[in-house]
């Protein structure tokens, strides 16, 4: 699905709550207690205290940052707010080779315990975005479908997962001074703690003063360590945040279905440990008819209405305002987690229902029946799930469903209005439709908690044979939208080379990716080099690198990309993103903005609107960035009038924030002279790199590097074809495909094609015979005799008006005459035509347009000296 | 040379000639191919063994056939796919996409025929969906994701190549191309053109990826194995149901003449199937052999001059008129002419000469002047012809003057003083 973040940003405001406790004369700043959160206008404060998980702006919408709030503190005039974090991960951060390091299929919902030491952990708190909850490490995962807990189990050094040490869970909080009652050691091992109680208790916020104290020693420490290891610290961003992109895809599928695609999705805090029975789960259970779960589902919902007014209270989003159609806005500080999810009507459609029925029956339920609250979620379930493709949005549908939805939001509302200050519901209006249930249903009687983990591991276990059977119905032929590009596979695999020819033939194949690079090694070191510092030290630039077609500089970066990969994999240097493009690959030159987002992001966006988006993304500062390599090729394509594709592209390396490192080829050396106005060529600088026509000792190593010690070479054979490449173009692809053709020759040259032995000098000639003879002396030879005849009028017609153009009427009285000269029939002037326009088919004339008919003008397209060699040796 | 008389033992006469029609005319109709190429072997085996080896070891390869219109460039492919596709491991695994200048006139046209024929899964019926954007980055992430040995080898027939390289940047053989030289899906890159500088028409990057394999016909048949392509070109198969409905041959001077005469114009096989589809047709029941008489009228149609056609049906008027210009060019040597000029030239041979023809109004000359250029005989020299008075357009005459003379000869009923005037002019006294 195509996803446009199109919608306005709220701002929100913060404000810092509590008095300033701290002063640090050094550093000059001070500590807060806690810090209000608020949508510009909008009433509701959400206050973010120091302890809790929060939530922080990045570059991914869908998957914000994690981390768990250290401290907050700010400087005198209240205008810098900073805060202190401890980073957890996502999967989807960890470099994508060091994934299975894992060794399980991990669960969306999981975060990883960041142990890198150097990531810079002191981040804007203006860029939090909210709260989120986290449950400790031995809960089990529940089934995928919940989407508003996260949970952490092992921790991530960069190098390794480890199972995380409670004492490392405990030990980083100790500097937070109102540590939560309990989410976070001995996991749910405390079943007397109660979710109910959980609330207040967090609300006791006051800060001791001991810690405050602490904490302050604890700032001066992180920004020394900060400045002083400054490049690790670059290094170990990066690296958290290496290929969010795929990961997030992945992860974006399997919520498909739900809400997945909302932007502004942002996770629900839930404070009780083991909870998470949601709507999904109900469905698979009853998929698998295991009924045995009914008395606790419905316990759970008797249960749950009035927990989740404990502490559903659902942070407003800040970006809610232009998505929601109507008036959502109005109540952004909802209690309970009711939510909207108007991206994916299918969600909506379930959502509505169970969102209609669910508030008054649960109770009924409740009190009354067993049975009731989960026959008619069932009930629900299975009248809309199977429908689910082919009823699409309505739009009437999405729209009572918003009615129904705000119903609720005004009972519950009323319901509760003390619970305001409670921050850790962070659900906005747009959480996926699940989670209303869930919400609702999370905090359960603690009798209650052990059972349902039990089941909530059958119910993972179940799910994925649901969610494929989603995917199928999306995948219809109707919507080629989501169609990938693919060739179809072969029925029977491509045979392996059989001997030594069909061998050499094969390595000599300009695709096949030589072991190295030789005879570049200058030109490989210069670039690595470039790339290599710019990484290091994570900051742009741009190279430009000419040379004629066939001289290997795209072979050359590309090498230099794997090398630097492999370095970033051993942790010798951050890790990067390595994009391509080539103007030749794309329509139009804009097209540049559409394809780099589109590697970036895998957002697919019009080329104005991808432009914006670069732009936002190059020259805003983010928390976690990674170095960008952009690969330029064929850069002359793309240019335009305006030439503000190149402007910018060369531009965004020199933004303060942009991390982008920018390697342009093209062909000519004076291509910035030439093409770019100075702005331009200003901004592409003078690191610049010509890579040299190959010479013929290149060539001929090239070869053999290639041919690697399979002998089917002559030596003189090489060197004569290198030779004579050399002396044309110095095109390694054209040399390559010399020796080709020539190895064909020499197979076909024998008659069994296995006691083919070397390819010699008489092979090699032939190859470089077809290939670089001219054709057109042999199309005159083999011309017809009007054609030939043809011709000579023309050379004879030239010769006597002393130009080099004729028209055919003035040839063609030359051709008679020469026919009556050479005792042939003379040919009618409708026939002299067509002799002509089939010469000047196979260009060895040039025509005017037919439509002249006889006044057209003729020209050779070839010397005379060659026209008249190859008639005379037609008559000898 | 060629005579096929009949017997008619086992089927009547009419069914065995309708048989030999419509052998025959499958033949010179191009709608069956030849059991083999004639004369083109090695270009032959060349082909067969670079799209084998594309087919089945999945090896990307580039090449260009290159040879004048009418030599076989298309039969010779279509052969040797064919012959590709009889082998069995090939048959479910190469996707042929033909793609013709002539009709993908621009990239955006040919990459939704590729995608088509393809049947990649954007396509929904016949309809490709997405942009042209799109649609290209669809494709080349498609062939990206191929490899060598498991993706089934693409070949793009490119017909009428060189149209192709007047495509904006030239994106489409860029692209193809580039994938040819790289490790993506195998593809096969086949270009038929009939220019033999289409090299040179090629980007020098796009130049640089294309293997330089070209695959040149040019036929260099001797008169005698023109003769014998003609005989076998006639001869009824092995297996026609009429044993008794025999060929007889018998060489005719006058026939080897009338081949002569076509073989020295052109080689190609195209104008020797007209020549001979026109003798064929006229074959019929009562008359079941080709005589040489119908090769010699069937020769007569092929060669004849269309310009002298019609000036077989024009006026005398108008007739005078071409005269008058064509001593008007002798006059100013090819300089254009207007109206004004031409109808003084035949005012004066009028005055002065004429006994059979009176006097015309000028109108009506007019007229008859407009007709001939309705008919092309003349071309008017000024682009902006709207500014300028009728008569004095300049005008150029399109035709030779052995045409005139020719017609002249020819024309019904002729009188002999504008006979005369086309011989000598009127000159002034």
């Amino acid at each position: 699905m195509v996803r446009y973040f199109t919608r306005l940003r709220m701002r929100r405001i913060y404000k810092w709550g509590g008095r300033p406790y701290i002063f640090d004369r050094k550093l000059k700043s001070y500590g807060f207690e806690y810090l209000n959160m608020s949508v510009e206008g909008q009433e509701a404060v959400t206050t973010v205290t120091p302890g809790q998980y929060i939530l922080i702006e990045g570059n991914d919408d869908e998957y914000p940052f994690v981390a768990k709030l250290l401290k907050f503190f700010g400087d005198e005039s209240h205008k810098q707010k900073k805060a202190l974090v401890q980073w957890f991960l996502r999967l989807s951060e960890v470099p994508q080779n060091k994934k299975l390091l894992l060794g399980r299929s991990p669960h969306p919902q999981e975060i990883f315990y960041y142990l890198g030491r150097a990531c810079d952990n002191e981040i804007n708190a203006e860029s939090i975005l909210g709260t989120v909850q986290h449950v400790p490490e031995d809960t089990p995962f529940p089934e995928p479908g919940t989407k508003d807990t996260l949970y952490v189990k092992l921790s991530w050094d960069t190098k390794a997962f480890n199972v995380l040490d409670p004492v490392l869970m405990q030990d980083t909080p100790a500097s937070t001074p109102p540590k939560p009652a309990l989410p976070l050691f001995p996991p749910c091992a405390s079943p007397t703690a109660t979710p109910v109680s959980r609330g207040p208790v967090r609300r006791a916020l006051p800060t001791p003063d001991p810690t405050v104290m602490r904490r302050a020693g604890s700032v001066s420490d992180t920004r020394a360590t900060m400045s002083a290891g400054k490049r690790s610290t670059l290094e170990a961003e990066s690296i958290h945040s290496a290929s969010k992109l795929s990961a997030s895809k992945i992860l974006s599928a399997k919520r498909r279905g739900s809400a997945a695609d909302t932007p502004g999705v942002r996770k629900k805090l839930q404070l009780s440990p083991g909870k998470k029975m949601t709507r999904a789960d109900v469905l698979c259970e009853l998929l698998d008819e295991e009924m045995e779960s009914e008395k606790v589902i419905s316990l759970k919902l008797s249960s749950s209405v009035s927990h989740s007014l404990q502490h559903g209270c659902s942070l407003s989003p800040m970006r809610s305002g232009c998505k929601t159609p109507n008036g959502q806005r109005r109540f952004p500080w909802k209690l309970s987690s009711i939510s909207l999810d108007r991206l994916s009507p299918t969600a909506l459609g379930e959502q509505d229902l169970s969102r209609a029925t669910t508030p008054s029956r649960r109770k009924e339920s409740a009190m009354a029946i067993r049975k009731p609250a989960l026959g008619v979620l069932a009930e629900e379930d299975s009248e809309d799930s199977p429908m689910q493709p082919i009823a699409l949005t309505p739009r009437s549908k999405r729209k009572s469903a918003q009615l129904v939805s705000l119903r609720i939001r005004k009972q519950l509302n009323l319901l509760d209005n003390t619970q305001k200050l409670i921050s850790d519901g962070d659900d906005d209006c747009f959480v996926p439709s699940k989670k209303d249930l869930q919400s609702s249903s999370d905090s359960e009687e603690e009798t209650m908690v052990r059972k349902t983990r039990g089941r909530n591991g059958k119910a993972s276990a179940r799910t994925p044979c649901k969610t494929p059977s989603k995917k199928v119905c999306m995948v219809t032929p109707s919507t080629p939208r989501h169609a990938t590009p693919s060739i179809p596979s072969r029925t029977v695999p491509a045979r392996q080379p059989g001997n030594i020819l069909e061998e050499a033939r094969a390595r000599l194949h300009v695709s096949s990716v030589p072991e190295s690079l030789p005879c570049r090694e200058q030109e490989f070191q210069d670039i690595y080099n470039f790339v290599e510092s710019k990484v290091m030290d994570g900051t742009g630039g741009c190279m430009y690198i000419s040379g004629v077609p066939g001289t290997g500089k795209t072979a050359t970066i590309h090498e230099v990309i794997r090398c630097l990969q492999h370095a970033s994999d051993m942790d010798e240097i951050p890790t990067f993103r390595f994009i391509e493009i080539n103007g030749m690959k794309m329509t139009d030159p804009h097209q540049a903005y559409v394809q780099i987002l589109q590697k970036l992001t895998d957002q697919k966006v019009t080329a104005d609107h991808a432009a914006a988006l670069l732009e936002k993304r190059f020259s805003n500062p983010a928390p976690k960035k990674e170095t960008t390599v952009l690969l330029v090729d064929e850069l002359d394509l793309l240019w335009t009038r305006k030439q503000n594709v190149m402007y910018n592209l060369f531009d965004w390396p020199t933004r303060r924030h942009a991390r982008l490192v920018v390697l342009t080829i093209a062909n000519t050396m004076d291509l910035p002279e030439r093409i770019m106005i100075n702005r331009v060529a200003s901004r592409l600088g003078l690191t610049r790199m010509s890579f040299q026509p190959y010479s013929f000792k290149q060539l001929q190593q090239i070869i053999t590097s290639r041919l690697n010690k399979v002998k089917a070479f002559e030596e003189d054979a090489l060197q004569l074809v290198s030779r004579k490449v050399a002396a044309l173009s110095g095109d390694a692809r054209r040399c390559l495909d010399i020796c080709r053709r020539a190895t064909e020759i020499c197979e076909h040259s024998t008659s069994h094609p296995s006691s083919a032995g070397l390819v010699r000098m008489n092979h090699v000639m032939e190859a470089l015979d077809e290939m670089f003879s001219s054709s057109y002396i042999t199309a005159i030879r083999c011309a017809s005799l009007q054609e030939q005849l043809f011709l000579r009028a023309v050379i004879a017609e030239f010769r006597r008006l002393g130009l080099e153009e004729a028209t055919f009427q003035q040839v063609f009285v030359q051709h008679r005459a020469l026919s009556r000269v050479e005792g042939l029939q003379p040919i009618s002037v409708s026939e002299g035509l067509a002799v002509c326009q089939r010469l000047g088919a196979c260009r060895l004339l040039l025509l005017e347009a037919s439509r002249l008919d006889m006044l057209q003008r003729v020209r050779l397209n070839v010397s005379q000296d060659d026209v008249l060699y190859a008639l005379k040796a037609v008559r000898d | 040379m060629s005579k096929r008389k009949v017997k008619e033992t086992h089927m009547p006469v009419g069914e065995c000639i309708s048989q030999v029609q419509m052998i025959l005319r499958e033949r010179f109709c191009h709608q069956r191919l030849p059991e083999k190429p004639v004369g083109m072997e090695s270009q032959h085996k060349h082909l067969l063994e670079l799209l084998r080896r594309t087919a089945v070891h999945g090896e990307s390869n580039s090449v260009l056939i290159v040879g004048p219109r009418g030599s076989g460039k298309t039969m010779l492919l279509n052969c040797v796919l064919r012959e590709l596709l009889e082998v069995k491991d090939v048959n479910k695994n190469v996707l042929p996409v033909h793609l013709n200048g002539l009709l993908q006139t621009d990239d955006r046209i040919a990459l939704k025929e590729i995608t088509r024929q393809l049947n990649l899964e954007n396509v929904v019926g016949d309809k490709v969906f997405g942009s042209f954007a799109e649609n290209l980055a669809f494709l080349l992430e498609a062939l990206k994701k191929g490899d060598r040995s498991s993706s089934r080898p693409v070949l793009f027939i490119l017909d009428e190549f060189d149209l192709f390289a007047h495509h904006k940047n030239q994106t489409l053989l860029y692209n193809l191309l580039d994938v040819s030289q790289s490790a993506q899906a195998p593809v096969a890159v086949i270009g038929l053109t009939c220019r033999l500088d289409v090299l040179e028409l090629l980007e020098k990057r796009v130049k640089s990826r294309f293997s330089h394999r070209q695959i040149h016909l040019l036929s260099s048949l001797s008169f005698i194995q023109y003769l014998d392509n003609v005989r076998s070109q006639l001869s009824l198969p092995q297996d026609f149901p009429d044993t008794n409905f025999y060929d007889e041959w018998n060489d005719d001077q006058s026939v080897v003449d009338v081949l002569q005469r076509h073989y020295n114009s052109s080689k190609d096989f195209r104008s020797l199937h007209l020549l001979l589809m026109l003798a064929l047709s006229r074959v019929s029941a009562s008359k079941p052999a080709i005589k040489p008489t119908d090769l010699l009228e069937a020769s007569r149609v092929c060669m004849v001059d269309s310009k002298a056609n019609i000036l077989h049906g024009l006026s005398i008027l108008e007739l005078c008129l071409i005269i008058a210009m064509k001593h008007l060019n002798d006059i100013y040597e090819g300089e254009p002419f207007n109206f004004q000029m031409v109808h003084n030239e035949f005012k004066k041979f009028l005055q002065r000469k004429s006994h059979s023809i009176h006097n015309f109004d000028k109108p009506v000359v007019i007229k008859a002047f407009e007709h001939l250029q309705q008919l092309e005989l003349i071309k008017s020299m000024d682009s902006s012809t709207a500014k300028i008075q009728k008569e004095y357009q300049l005008m150029k005459l399109l035709l030779d003057h052995s045409q005139i003379m020719e017609a002249l000869q020819k024309y019904p009923q002729c009188p002999t003083d504008v006979k005369q005037w086309a011989i000598v002019p009127v000159l002034e006294t």
